[in-house]
């Protein structure tokens, strides 16, 4: 008879690690070539300061420090890990994965290891598909890592998205569990708004664009960075994820005041703000704001934020909390967690 | 019943008042949301929101950008409910 996996009950997040971008950028930093100031950018989007990457730093670097992090919290041993998976846009290359480096970063030797490019619900979706590994008994340990150096893909002059913009990693240790750790996750699509969070152009024509001589036709090609159509996001952000978070509480079994906390995807203050209004979260509810000296780090944001809030709140440490991500495709993710 | 135009003023100068503490008065028709009530473009679409479940009407999202003025959105509301 073919033998099977030995499926295990349940998984949890055993420990978070964070890495921040060395270089804090100011309002004032940036607010020239948009045209704004420290004042706009802080009434409109709750941003003081973005962490980005110092001269050297690469998002391999920044996932490396938190998935230590994250190890030696768990009290494992790196050869422990049987799978990484690090959802990120930031990779330098197609191929090879930076999960595997990583890999090799932390001595995670031979463990399964994969990047998915889910944008800004990365992380959820690498915290679903940790919690399934381990369920289906295909891995004891594994390490979820949102990991982005987000500042290669800006403009300055850009007023859309990449004045939020900054750069780190945040990495999850999950494993089994004798209780209830992650609630059933709920992940969805919707690719008719393919084209509200975009690049300018692809790497391909930047680079046909380069080769050629004739100016008329290519003036337009610059390095790809990325926009949004904030407004049209936004209402997305708001209300359409508004449904997706009580989705998840629903499946979860939680009602809004049993939360200790709502971590929502870091992408702007507003829509965070706006957010829990919608939820009517109870005010014992502790939201994430890691978003004003963070930034937006799209895969990196959930796990910085819920690492920021441990931090700054230890008592919330067994509490439950639902994380919600949200981003480029357009793409979501959602599930209700004890925290470590 | 469909609302008159005067009706839906009222009930959007409710909604500004209640999303960004503008004076209810000041809501008039010939006011640009931008320049004249220094709305913003995301307060704008918690506006629009609040408007959809309002008066049971939809918004679409390329259809926002059109709202300049008051009138504009009246207008807009006005004719979409039919």
């Amino acid at each position: 008879m073919l033998k099977t996996p030995e499926p295990t009950t349940f998984s949890r997040i055993l420990s978070v690690g964070a890495s921040r971008g060395s270089k804090a950028v100011t309002n004032d930093d940036i607010a020239g070539p948009i045209d704004s100031s420290d004042e706009w950018i802080r009434q409109r989007t709750g941003l003081i300061t973005r962490a980005r990457a110092a001269e050297g730093e690469e998002a391999v670097d920044f996932a490396t420090a938190a998935s230590l992090e994250a190890i030696e919290k768990a009290g494992i041993s790196p050869d422990q890990i049987d799978a990484i998976i690090v959802a990120t846009i930031s990779n330098p290359v197609p191929t090879p994965s930076l999960s595997t480096l990583l890999s090799a970063r932390i001595g995670a030797v031979g463990a399964a290891a994969y990047d998915i490019s889910a944008a800004c619900a990365g992380y959820t979706y690498a915290v679903a598909q940790a919690d399934a590994l381990i369920r289906a008994g295909l891995a004891k340990y594994v390490l979820a890592i949102g990991a982005e150096k987000l500042s290669e893909w800006i403009d300055p002059t850009d007023r859309s998205i990449s004045f939020l913009l900054g750069d780190g990693a945040g990495a999850a240790l999950i494993g089994p569990s004798d209780t209830p750790g992650i609630s059933k996750s709920i992940l969805g699509s919707d690719g008719s708004a393919w084209d509200k969070i975009y690049m300018t152009n692809t790497l391909f024509e930047y680079r046909d664009a380069k080769n050629t001589t004739s100016d008329s036709d290519t003036a337009e090609i610059n390095w790809p960075t990325i926009r949004q159509e904030g407004q049209a996001v936004f209402r997305w952000a708001v209300w359409e994820m508004a449904k997706v978070a009580k989705e998840a509480l629903e499946i979860a079994g939680v009602k809004p005041e049993e939360l200790s906390a709502f971590i929502p995807h870091q992408a702007n203050m507003r829509i965070i703000d706006e957010f829990a209004k919608q939820l009517k979260l109870p005010s014992n509810v502790v939201i994430a704001k890691d978003i004003e000296t963070t930034g937006n780090t799209s895969a990196a944001s959930i796990p910085l934020a819920t690492h920021r809030l441990l931090e700054e709140h230890p008592e919330l440490s067994g509490g439950l909390a639902l994380q919600i991500g949200f981003g480029a495709g357009l793409v979501y993710g959602a599930q209700v967690v004890v925290l470590p | 019943m469909a609302l008159s135009a005067d009706q839906v003023l009222a009930g959007l100068a409710e909604i500004v008042t209640d999303e960004t503490g503008i004076a209810t008065d000041a809501v008039q028709l010939d006011k640009s949301f931008t320049d004249d009530l220094d709305i913003d473009s995301i307060s704008m679409m918690t506006i629009v929101v609040a408007a959809e479940d309002k008066f049971g009407v939809k918004i679409p999202d390329d259809e926002v950008k059109n709202l300049v003025t008051v009138a504009d959105a009246v207008n807009f509301i006005t004719s979409a409910q039919g």
